[in-house]
Formats: structure tokens, C-alpha cells, sequence
């Protein structure tokens, strides 16, 4: 059983990897960095199972306390963004440069 | 426990503190404040000085408080006789700077207020006394380094044109050297194992050769880079041109000495064995500086980079003094020190003088100045004397003993320093070239247009020469009165030089 | 042969207070030059006054110290404690240093006086009688000092007032360059004196004259010491090779050349030598050698270049060049020599400040021309000025009977019956050019017919300046038999500098002496034949090749330019290039690659979150792969 967790959470993990590396726009950008989140947790989550104690499960926890306060932040930046620049590229925001 | 020390670091900066908080646009009484306090510290100083006793303990007016006790930093001050004639110097120039800069900071292009370079004039006095009186090493390098902050914005905010450009290279350059301290004063401390600073206690601390010489480096490199010797030389020029002409005597005159006195201080007492080690070495980079300082000096065309060009060949002699290793050379180069902040002090307020009324500090846009204003080109004529160490001014007698003593060291068997002396004695040749040339340049010929509406000494340019040309002449006969507080420290310093064993070298220092 | 006697402590008295003679000028040349434009009016009084004080001191001393017998003759004075544990600062009172107080202030004061007319015109006057003053203490100091640091320092200080007087007219290019040049050239002999000083105090342990014994010293040592005073006493006495700076030197007022280039500072190489006899003589080899040598050289060098000179001061400057030559060669054969040597100084100081004065009373007379093509016929315009300049004139030359004469002699004949006779010879044909060069100039002067330049009013001088033409005039003709027929000088002298095993007495009908007669005929006819009976040209016709390399200073200069000069302003430009690019462009380079890496390093940062994003994966995937290696290891 292990094992197949283990490779679903490394699917979406890639999976999620992939769309921050691949996609422009910043709300698909935001929901694959979640999706990356969540593959760790089911990891955690998988291991917790495994070895029958419970510091997976607390992290898990404390990863999707973190996520969603991320996602509070996240959000309101990429609208704040959108809103001035007519845009949510992540390509189009690129001031912080040299 | 004597008070003296902290007060005299103290009154400065209070001043500096009271001159900075006066309100907007009473620039003239900032400047008569900052007088006064540089005055009251001068005589406090004399006061102090006279009380000192030079057959007495080697350091005297000691204080020490406790500062990081986890450490064991102290604030330890005390004077021997080499510091107490530094700081002498120090609070001597101060008040003449003060009075010679009255309307430098006016200028339009000062990037802050005239109180502002008033109160760093201020700020700066305290770090000279206290970086001479400090007798904790971790003190002492406080001090090297906050020294810098004051001149850094003196020469950066009212300084010339390249201002940024040679702030930033005395800066960097300082604080690089300084880092090198840095790290060579923890190893001390940790080396040393005696969870102190103080300098008394940690003569003769350090046993291990190898040790010693790396440690030796550390201080030499940030020593050599502060005095500065050749090849680290390149940033005293820029920064002494660049910076306003009181604020190029207090670099050159005093900051730059700390970089000498910390050879005779710390290098030569902490790290004995290594100072024998490194001698020829340093004694080659002396006498190389003599001579390139002085041959570089004649073929400049900027009258301040001239001086400050000599100044790397005075500071030469000042070197090769303290590494002979003879009574004669030290207590020389020691009065070099004195003597050479009076002479190039005055050699830089004399031309600076000259720069503000004709508006260029190129050698070429004068000529014959001696016409049109006599008194100042009297001054300046002295001046130049004074820095080719004409017999009968004060910088012929420390010349003279430092390269006697020199040639008659038996340091390194007889006649190994004979060479070295008999080379640095052609620059008596290059220094009259270097000077008269200017010289003749600036002050004789006919009289050019641009240089026809000069004025001469105003009444208060006079009261900035008239003590120096006082300073310089008499001391020039009568240098016994420095010499006699010099020479019993100069005797402390080549015991703890020649002696290893550490029981009599803590007794040589004095505890 | 006998060594100088002891150096007695001494106090009280006229010679207790012999500072005073230093003092005093010194405080006149304060009090002129602090005082400024308020002394104006009465400063040159106080300059002639302070210079007359020290004379009376110095005649006051002299005569105490001859009521003393002659082994307590030398007597010191302490002053202070100069540098402590090195020198005490003293003063040396003997019959060697007072003589050379009497001459300076004697000549001084008389050269104080005359410059009262001379300079009367000049608004600086006030000025020059402060440095007049300012030179005759650095000179008293310089003799009168126990001590080698005090003389270096008066030394130096008599280069100081030469520098100051030669640029007195300073807006001149020409005199603010000679000026320069004075010094930075004396500068190269000091260098020799001070490396002289530290050998002797290395080896000796003193630098007063009281303690020094040389007793026990190797030769090589005192050779050495004796080689490095001359390179000193070569610069101040312009002796070859620093001679080059004397001829340009003419460009300060002419008193100046009279005091200080003709009669006192640049004999004080004489007077260096005779003082530190202990070093060259008991030698007998080397340092006196090269002393005599020098002196012979330059006693030729100086008479050739006097014989082209158009210019009447460069003339006789060349021509005190020479002289001092003559004492060179006479101090270099030790107490046989001194006596004349030192004659022959004082002499010389007379009749060659009469020349010099004489020569400044023509200038003052002919609208301060120089060129002696535009003189001649004055003679009975200006009687007084001509005939103490032929007075002057007969002493130079060696007239039988007047001052020059027995001094020159001496040396010739001293010269002569030494070690090297050639010396001796050569000294003979010198003296034979000298009476060709110097009959030249009083024949171009005075006689002939006037070829003035126009407008030219000649006159003579007024009293202040005839007076003290005649009074060295007559010291021109008296002195010298005075000094020497009857070994006076001598006997006076050698307490203070030794005696010789026999005292050397005058005789002039010896061979050399009259082949030196003989010879200096012939060159007085020669000049007569060339410049009083023929007719002088305004314009000087081109010489050979000789009359050249006279007039080019025997190339001195030229030499000095291409071996020194030239090579130095190019090692100058070379040192400040390699100190803007070298030195500082390392300390710049380094910063500026420091500045150019991170511009580099910069570029990363491309504002792409995608990128970052794949930098980050890539970093982790790094770090989990370097963890599971670590782990499998």
C-alpha cells in the first residue's frame, strides 16, 4: 500500500512542479505550488500510517495551516497585481530584476 | 585611578554633541564653541602633561573600567611618553585646524551643515586622544576604526571634486587593514589564553615563533596600510587632495601616526621574536618608501598630492626609526611623529591657503605669489624648509636621529643598517629638489594675472601660522623638552623588544 | 709635528658671553623680518648695527684670548643640552674660530655698510639686510660651534641665506632657478657631511670636537670620514665636481656675491677641513690626497673659465672658484699648509670683497650692466672705484709685497716641496692665468676706449660705498705681509689647528717662487697684448674650441644636465606613471574586478519567478541527491 501512496504523492508532486515551472499564469502558478503542498502531505500522511505515529499527520497540519495562510497573502497579491497591471503573467511581473 | 583621560576624550565630545544641536544658522557660534572646547582641551592636556612624571611608571593617568566583562574588554586608558606627545600633537593641531578652517565647511558644495564638519572636527579630537591613550587592545581597535567615520565624512561631504571616489578608497582601504587587525587581535586574546586585553599583561604572552608571526602581519598589514608605507600608499593621495585642507593636517598629522605609533606600540612589544623576523623586510619598504615617495613627489602637479606624496617619505624615516631597534632611532622617529604633524601641517594649511584664494591646486596656475602676498608665502616658504628638514627647525633634529641611529645600530650586527641609512640620506637631496621646485614654481617668477589679486594673511590665518612657525623653530633648538618624555618610554619599548623572558618584560612594561 | 692642544671648559668673561656675536644678527634679522614693513625706515641701521656688535664682541674676545697663554687658547662654552645623550650644544672659542668671526664680521660689517648705497633704491632693501644678517650668525654659528651638529646647522643655515640673497630678486626667473639650483647642489655635499657625521659618531661615539680622538681609528675609517667632509666642503666651496653652482649664484645682488660667494661662505669647506684636520692629516694618504686634488683641479677649472667670461661678476666668480682652489691645495698638505691656506682665506677675503664691491660700485655706476664689452675707459670717471680695484687687482695676481703675494706663495711653495710637486706646478700656471684673466678684466674695464652702451651716465659711487672699497683696500695690501713675514699667523694658528715639525717661513727667492713671478708676467703682457693695446670688440667673436668650453663652464653644466637632469625628470615621469598605473591601478584593478564580478553575478537575477522557481528545484534536487549519496555511503 505504502508504495503506491508514495508514487501518487510523487506524481502530483511532479505534476505540480511542472505547472510552476511551465504555466504564465499566476492563479495556475499558485494552485500547483498547493498541489506540490498536498503531495507532501499525503507523503506525511502516508508514513504516519507506515510507522503508526502521529508526527506525520501534525506536520501535515501545520503544512496546511502554512498553505492557507499562503493562500490568503498569495491571493490578495495577485490581485492587488492584476488589478494595477491588467495582467496575472508571472512573466509580466518582473521589476525585481537587476 | 586618574580622571584626566576620560575627561579629555569626554569634553570633546560633549562639545561635539552641543555643537551639532544647536539650532539651524548659527553657524558662527559653532565655530567660536568648537574653539573653545578645542582650547580647553588643549589646556587641560598641558595641564595634564606637566604632571607627568617621565622617570615615573611607564603608563601614568591610568584608568580602567570594566566594559565586556564576558571578554574581559576593559576601558583601560593610560599615557606612556610616546602617547603623551602624540596626543599633545593631536590637541595642539586641533584648535589651529579649527581656526584654519573657518569658512571651509561654507563652501556651496558641502553636502551637510557648517555645525555638522564643526562637531566631526569634535568627534574626531576624541578618537585621537583615545585610540593614544587606549591601553586595551580591543579599545584601541574601537578606536582605529571609529576614527575613520568622522574623516570619512569630512573628506566625502566638504571635501573637492573626486570627493566620493577618495572617501571611499580611504575607506574601504582602512577598514580592510583594520579587519586584518581584526581577526589578528581575537587570535591574540585566544592565543593568549589570559581572557584580557590589556595591553600590559599581554606582553610577552605570546611565545610560539610562528605564532607571532602571523599575528605580527595582521597588525603590520592594517599599520602599514594606516601610515601608510609603500605599496599601500596609493589612497593618501587622493584622499589628502580631495579633502578640505584642516581636515588633510588632521589625516596626515595625526591619523596617519597611529599607524606608526602602533608598530612601536603593539608590533614591536607584543610580537618581539616576529619584529626581528620582519626587520629587514619592513626596513626594505621603508627605505623604498623614502625614496619612491620622494622621486614620485617631484613629479607631481598638484601641490597637495606633492605634500602628501613627501609625507609617504617622511613616514619612510618614521618607519625605518622604529625598526632600527636602537634607542637613538626610535626616540627619533618618535619626534618625527610630533615634528612632521607641525611641518606638513603647516606645509598643507599654507597651501590650502593658497588654493582658496587662487582656486586651483595645480602647481602650474601660480606664479610668483611672493608679490603679492609676502606673509603667506613666508609661511609656506617655512613650511617647505620645515618639510626638507632644514637644520635649525624641528624636523632636522628627529631626521637626524633617526638616521644616526640608523646607521649606528648594532641590531643586526654591526653595519647592516649602514646601507639602508646612507640610501635614505640621499633623500635630503630629492627633498630640496621637491620642495624648492615648488617653491619656485609657486612663489618666485613674475607675477601671473590670475595670481595678482591675492591677498595676503588675514588677521586670523595669522594667528593659524604663528604658533606652528613658533612650534617648528623652537623645537628646533630646543627638542630636549620632548625628547626627555620620549626617550624613558622609547628605553620600555626596546626592553620588551630584546627580552624574552616574560617575567621581566611584564616588569619592562611597567605593571 | 704637533697635535692641536686641549679644548679647556671656560666661563665668564667677554668669551663666556661669545654667543652674543650669533645672537645678536640673529635677533636683527628677527626683529627685520617680524617687524615687516614698520622696520623699513631704520632696518638697515639695525642690520649694520647688530653685524658692528658681534665685530666688537669678536675683537673683544680676541683679546682676551691673547692675554691667555698660548696652550689655554682653546676655550669652550657649554650652552645647553641640545639633543640629550648626543650633543650638547657648546661654542669653541680658539684662535682658528675667532679669526673667522673677525673676518666675517670685519668684511660683513663693511659689506652691511656698502649695501646701504647699493641697495638704497630697492624697496626691498629692509629685506636684504635681514638676510645679511640672517647669514652672518648662521656663519658665526657654523665657525664657532663645538660641535659638528652645530656647525652642520649653521652649514645649512648659511645655504639658507645664499638661497634666500641669490633669489632676492626673486620675480627674475633666472635668479629664482640659480637660487634653486645653489641649494639643491650644496644639498649634495651636505649629503657627504651628514654621512660623515654618522660615521664619526659610530666610530667615535661624539660629535664634539672636545672628545673626538681618533687616536686607534684604522685609516680605511678616517680616509673614509675625511672623503665625506670633502664631498661637503666641495659643495659649499664650489669645488669640482659640485662647482656649478657659483657662476649662476652671480644672479643675487653683488654684495651678496662679494660677502658670501667671494670672502666667507664658500671658504667654510677650507675652514671644514682645517677644522677636522685629525681626519685627513695624521692619514698623510688618501683623504688629503684627494683634497689637494680637488683644490689643484679647480684652482685650473676656475682661472680657465675666468679667462672667458664677458660678464665682470662671473669673472670673478670664477675666479674665487680658484682661490679657494689654492686654500684647498694648501689645507691638504696639513699644519705645513694651514697657515697659508688660511692666509690665503683671509687675504683673499680682503682684496676679493674689494674686487667684488668695486665691480657692484662700476654696475651701480653704468645702470647695473654686467657685460665688461660695454665698460672700458672708465678709469677717470671713477677714480676711487678704479684704483681700489687695481689694488684689489695687484693682491689677486700676487704683486710683490701686497697680501696676495705671500699667501699665494706659500702654498705654491708648499705645493712644491711636498709629495706631489706636479700639484705644486700646476698651482704655477694657475697663478700665470690668473694674472692673464685678471689684467683682462682691468683692462676691459677702466682703460681703452669707452665702449658704453647708450645712455649710460658713469659716476662714482657715493661715500658709503667708496669707504668701505678703501678700507678693504688697504687690508688688500697690508694683510698679508702682516699674516706671514713674520709667521704670525702661524704661531697664532697652531694651537688650534697643530704645528708642523718645522714652522714653514717665507722666502721668496726660491725657483718657484720666482717662476711663479716669472709666469704671471707673462700672462699680465699676454692680456696686455690682447686687451690694452688692441681694440676690444662690443660683441664677443666666436672663440675655438677652447674659448668655447671655457665659456660653457668647461661644460659643467652641460654634463650635470645629461648625467643628472636629464635621467632624473625621466626616472620622475617614469615613478609617477608606474605609481598612477602600477601601485594605484592594482588597488583600482582590484576593486574593479571586485565591481566587475558582481555586475556579473548580477545578470542572475532576472526577474522571471519561473526561473528562480527552476534554480530552486534544481537546488533541491541537488541537495536530495547529495543527501542520499552521503546516506548511502
Amino acid at each position: 500500500m505504502t508504495t503506491e501512496y508514495l508514487v501518487l504523492s510523487g506524481i502530483l508532486f511532479v505534476i505540480g512542479a511542472l505547472g510552476v515551472l511551465i504555466r504564465r499564469n499566476a492563479i495556475v502558478v499558485f494552485m500547483c505550488v498547493e498541489l506540490m503542498l498536498n503531495a507532501c502531505n499525503l507523503a506525511f500522511v502516508t508514513f504516519a500510517r507506515q510507522w503508526g505515529n502521529l508526527d506525520g499527520q501534525i506536520i501535515a497540519f501545520f503544512v496546511m495551516v502554512v498553505a492557507a495562510a499562503e493562500v490568503v497573502v498569495g491571493l490578495a497579491i495577485i490581485v492587488t497585481i492584476f488589478r494595477t497591471r491588467r495582467s496575472a503573467s508571472v512573466d509580466d511581473a518582473n521589476l525585481l530584476k537587476y | 585611578m586618574s580622571l584626566w583621560l576620560p575627561l579629555l576624550i569626554a569634553v570633546p565630545v560633549v562639545g561635539a554633541v552641543l555643537v551639532a544641536l544647536l539650532p539651524k544658522g548659527s553657524d558662527t557660534l559653532a565655530k567660536w564653541l568648537t574653539l573653545a572646547v578645542t582650547l580647553v582641551v588643549l589646556a587641560l592636556t598641558l595641564v595634564m602633561a606637566f604632571q607627568f612624571k617621565p622617570g615615573g611608571d611607564r603608563f601614568q593617568f591610568v584608568f580602567e573600567r570594566d566594559w565586556i566583562p564576558a571578554f574581559g574588554v576593559k576601558f583601560g586608558l593610560g599615557v606612556d611618553g610616546i602617547a603623551l606627545v602624540l596626543i599633545a600633537l593631536s590637541v595642539v593641531l586641533t584648535p589651529i585646524v579649527v581656526a584654519a578652517s573657518w569658512h571651509d565647511a561654507d563652501s556651496p558644495h558641502a553636502k551637510y551643515s557648517v555645525k555638522t564638519y564643526f562637531a566631526l572636527i569634535l568627534a574626531l579630537e576624541a578618537m585621537m586622544i583615545g585610540v593614544f591613550a587606549a591601553t586595551d587592545i580591543f579599545l584601541f581597535y574601537v578606536f582605529f576604526e571609529a576614527m575613520l567615520i568622522p574623516m570619512y565624512f569630512m573628506i566625502g561631504s566638504y571635501g573637492g571634486a573626486q570627493r566620493s571616489y577618495a572617501a571611499i578608497k580611504f575607506l574601504l582601504y582602512s577598514l580592510f587593514g583594520g579587519l586584518l587587525m581584526l581577526v589578528a587581535v581575537i587570535a591574540l586574546y585566544v592565543v593568549a589564553g589570559k581572557n584580557t586585553f590589556m595591553f600590559p599583561q599581554l606582553v610577552g604572552a605570546i611565545q610560539d615563533p610562528t605564532t607571532q608571526k602571523w599575528l605580527f602581519a595582521g597588525f603590520f598589514i592594517a599599520f602599514a596600510i594606516k601610515a601608510p608605507l609603500v605599496p599601500f600608499h596609493t589612497w593618501l593621495p587622493d584622499a589628502a587632495a580631495q579633502a578640505p585642507a584642516g581636515a588633510a593636517v588632521l589625516l596626515v598629522g595625526v591619523l596617519d601616526k597611529v599607524g606608526t605609533f602602533g608598530m612601536l606600540r603593539f608590533c614591536l612589544e607584543l610580537f618581539p621574536d616576529a619584529s626581528k623576523f620582519f626587520t629587514p623586510l619592513a626596513i626594505v619598504l621603508s627605505v623604498v618608501g623614502i625614496i619612491y615617495g620622494a622621486i614620485v613627489a617631484i613629479g607631481q602637479t598638484d601641490m597637495k598630492r606633492l605634500i602628501a606624496y613627501t609625507s609617504i617619505s617622511h613616514f619612510g624615516f618614521i618607519a625605518m626609526g622604529v625598526f632600527a631597534m636602537s634607542q637613538v632611532a626610535q626616540s627619533g622617529a618618535t619626534l618625527y611623529m610630533v615634528n612632521h604633524g607641525f611641518a606638513t601641517g603647516m606645509l598643507f594649511l599654507a597651501a590650502g591657503f593658497l588654493i582658496a584664494r587662487r582656486g586651483s591646486p595645480y602647481i602650474a596656475d601660480y606664479s610668483g605669489a611672493q608679490k603679492v602676498a609676502p606673509l603667506l608665502a613666508g609661511s609656506f616658504f617655512i613650511a617647505g624648509l620645515a618639510g626638507l628638514s632644514l637644520p635649525g627647525l624641528s624636523s632636522f633634529v628627529s631626521e637626524f636621529m633617526v638616521m644616526i641611529g640608523t646607521y649606528s645600530s648594532a641590531a643586526f650586527g654591526s653595519g647592516a643598517l649602514t646601507v639602508a641609512a646612507v640610501i635614505a640620506a640621499t633623500a635630503v637631496i630629492l627633498a630640496a629638489v621637491y620642495i624648492l621646485w615648488m617653491v619656485q614654481r609657486v612663489l618666485h617668477g613674475p607675477t601671473a594675472e590670475s595670481v595678482s589679486g591675492m591677498t595676503d594673511l588675514s588677521g586670523r590665518e595669522k594667528w593659524v601660522v604663528a604658533p606652528l612657525i613658533a612650534l617648528i623653530i623652537g623645537f628646533g633648538f630646543f627638542p630636549k623638552p620632548l625628547l626627555d618624555i620620549i626617550n624613558p618610554a622609547v628605553d620600555h619599548t626596546l626592553t620588551n623588544v630584546k627580552v624574552d623572558n616574560p617575567a621581566v618584560a611584564e616588569k619592562g612594561a611597567g605593571q | 709635528m704637533q697635535t692641536p692642544t686641549d679644548i679647556i671648559p671656560h666661563t665668564g668673561g667677554v668669551i663666556g658671553v661669545a654667543w652674543l656675536m650669533i645672537a645678536l644678527p640673529l635677533l636683527g634679522a628677527a626683529v627685520l623680518l617680524i617687524g615687516g614693513r614698520r622696520t623699513d625706515r631704520w632696518g638697515h641701521l639695525l642690520g649694520v648695527a647688530m653685524s658692528l656688535g658681534s665685530f666688537v664682541v669678536a675683537v673683544l674676545a680676541l683679546v682676551e684670548l691673547l692675554g691667555l697663554g698660548e696652550e689655554q687658547r682653546r676655550r669652550a662654552i657649554e650652552l645647553y643640552d641640545f639633543i640629550p645623550g648626543m650633543v650638547k650644544m657648546g661654542l669653541l672659542v680658539d684662535p682658528l674660530s675667532v679669526s673667522f668671526a673677525l673676518l666675517i664680521t670685519g668684511v660683513g660689517s663693511l659689506i652691511h655698510i656698502y649695501s646701504i648705497g647699493y641697495m638704497a633704491h630697492d624697496p626691498a632693501r629692509r629685506r636684504f639686510f635681514a638676510y645679511l644678517n640672517l647669514f652672518v650668525a648662521a656663519m658665526l654659528l657654523l665657525v664657532l660651534a663645538d660641535n659638528y651638529v652645530g656647525l652642520f646647522i649653521g652649514w645649512e643655515g648659511v645655504g639658507l641665506a645664499s638661497y634666500l640673497l641669490i633669489g632676492f630678486w626673486y620675480f627674475k626667473p633666472s635668479a629664482a632657478v640659480a637660487a634653486k639650483k645653489a641649494f639643491v647642489v650644496n644639498r649634495v655635499g651636505d649629503f657627504g657631511l651628514l654621512v660623515g657625521m654618522f660615521v664619526i659618531w659610530t666610530t667615535f661615539g661624539t660629535l664634539t670636537f672636545k672628545d673626538l680622538d681618533v687616536t686607534g681609528a684604522s685609516n680605511g675609517t678616517l680616509t673614509a670620514i675625511g672623503l665625506l667632509l670633502l664631498l661637503g666642503a666641495c659643495g659649499k666651496s664650489a669645488q669640482i665636481p659640485l662647482q656649478s653652482w657659483l657662476l649662476d649664484a652671480m644672479e643675487g645682488p653683488t654684495p651678496v656675491s662679494a660677502l658670501i660667494h667671494a670672502a666667507t661662505m664658500v671658504t667654510a669647506g677650507v675652514y671644514l677641513v682645517v677644522r677636522s684636520g685629525a681626519f685627513f692629516f695624521p692619514v698623510g694618504s688618501g683623504a688629503s690626497l684627494a683634497v689637494a686634488i680637488v683644490g689643484a683641479a679647480t684652482l685650473l677649472a676656475g682661472a680657465i673659465i675666468g679667462c672667458a667670461k664677458d660678464d665682470i661678476k662671473k669673472g670673478l666668480a670664477g675666479s674665487t672658484m680658484s682661490q679657494i682652489g689654492y686654500m684647498m691645495l694648501g689645507a691638504a698638505f696639513g699644519p705645513v699648509g694651514y697657515a697659508f691656506a688660511i692666509g690665503h682665506l683671509f687675504t683673499h677675503g680682503f682684496f676679493k670683497a674689494d674686487l667684488f664691491l668695486g665691480a657692484g660700485s662700476v654696475m651701480h655706476g653704468m645702470n647695473d650692466e654686467v657685460d665688461m664689452r660695454k665698460y672700458g675707459g672708465l678709469f677717470p670717471k671713477m677714480r676711487i672705484t678704479a684704483i681700489t680695484f687695481i689694488i684689489g687687482y695687484l693682491a689677486i695676481i700676487g704683486f710683490p709685497l701686497l697680501s696676495g703675494y705671500f699667501t699665494k706663495d706659500g702654498i705654491i711653495e708648499t705645493a712644491v716641496h711636498s709629495d706631489y710637486p706636479i700639484l705644486g706646478w700646476l698651482a704655477v700656471l694657475g697663478a700665470g692665468i690668473t694674472g692673464f684673466y685678471m689684467s683682462r678684466m682691468v683692462f676691459m674695464t677702466f682703460f681703452g676706449k669707452p665702449r658704453w652702451a647708450e645712455g649710460a651716465h658713469p659716476h662714482e659711487s657715493p661715500k658709503v660705498m667708496t669707504i668701505p672699497l678703501i678700507i678693504l683696500s688697504i687690508g688688500s695690501i697690508f694683510l698679508g705681509g702682516y699674516l706671514v713675514v713674520n709667521q704670525t699667523l702661524y704661531h697664532w694658528l697652531s694651537p688650534a689647528v697643530g704645528a708642523a715639525a718645522e714652522a714653514p717661513h717665507f722666502d721668496p727667492f726660491t725657483t718657484p717662487g720666482l717662476v711663479t713671478l716669472a709666469v704671471v708676467a707673462a700672462g699680465v703682457l699676454l692680456a696686455w697684448f690682447m686687451y690694452g693695446r688692441a681694440e676690444v670688440p662690443q660683441t664677443a667673436p666666436a672663440g675655438n674650441a677652447l674659448v668655447t668650453f671655457a665659456r660653457r663652464d668647461l661644460y659643467g653644466d652641460a654634463l650635470n644636465e645629461s648625467l643628472f637632469m636629464r635621467p632624473g625628470q625621466w626616472l620622475t615621469r617614469l615613478a609617477v606613471f608606474f605609481d598612477n598605473r602600477g601601485v594605484d591601478g592594482l588597488v583600482n584593478g582590484l576593486a574593479a574586478t571586485i565591481g566587475g564580478s558582481s555586475g556579473r553575478l548580477r545578470r542572475l537575477q532576472t526577474g522571471f519567478a519561473r526561473t528562480y522557481a527552476l534554480s530552486i528545484l534544481f537546488g533541491a534536487a541537488l541537495l536530495t541527491g547529495a543527501l542520499l549519496l552521503v546516506g548511502n555511503l
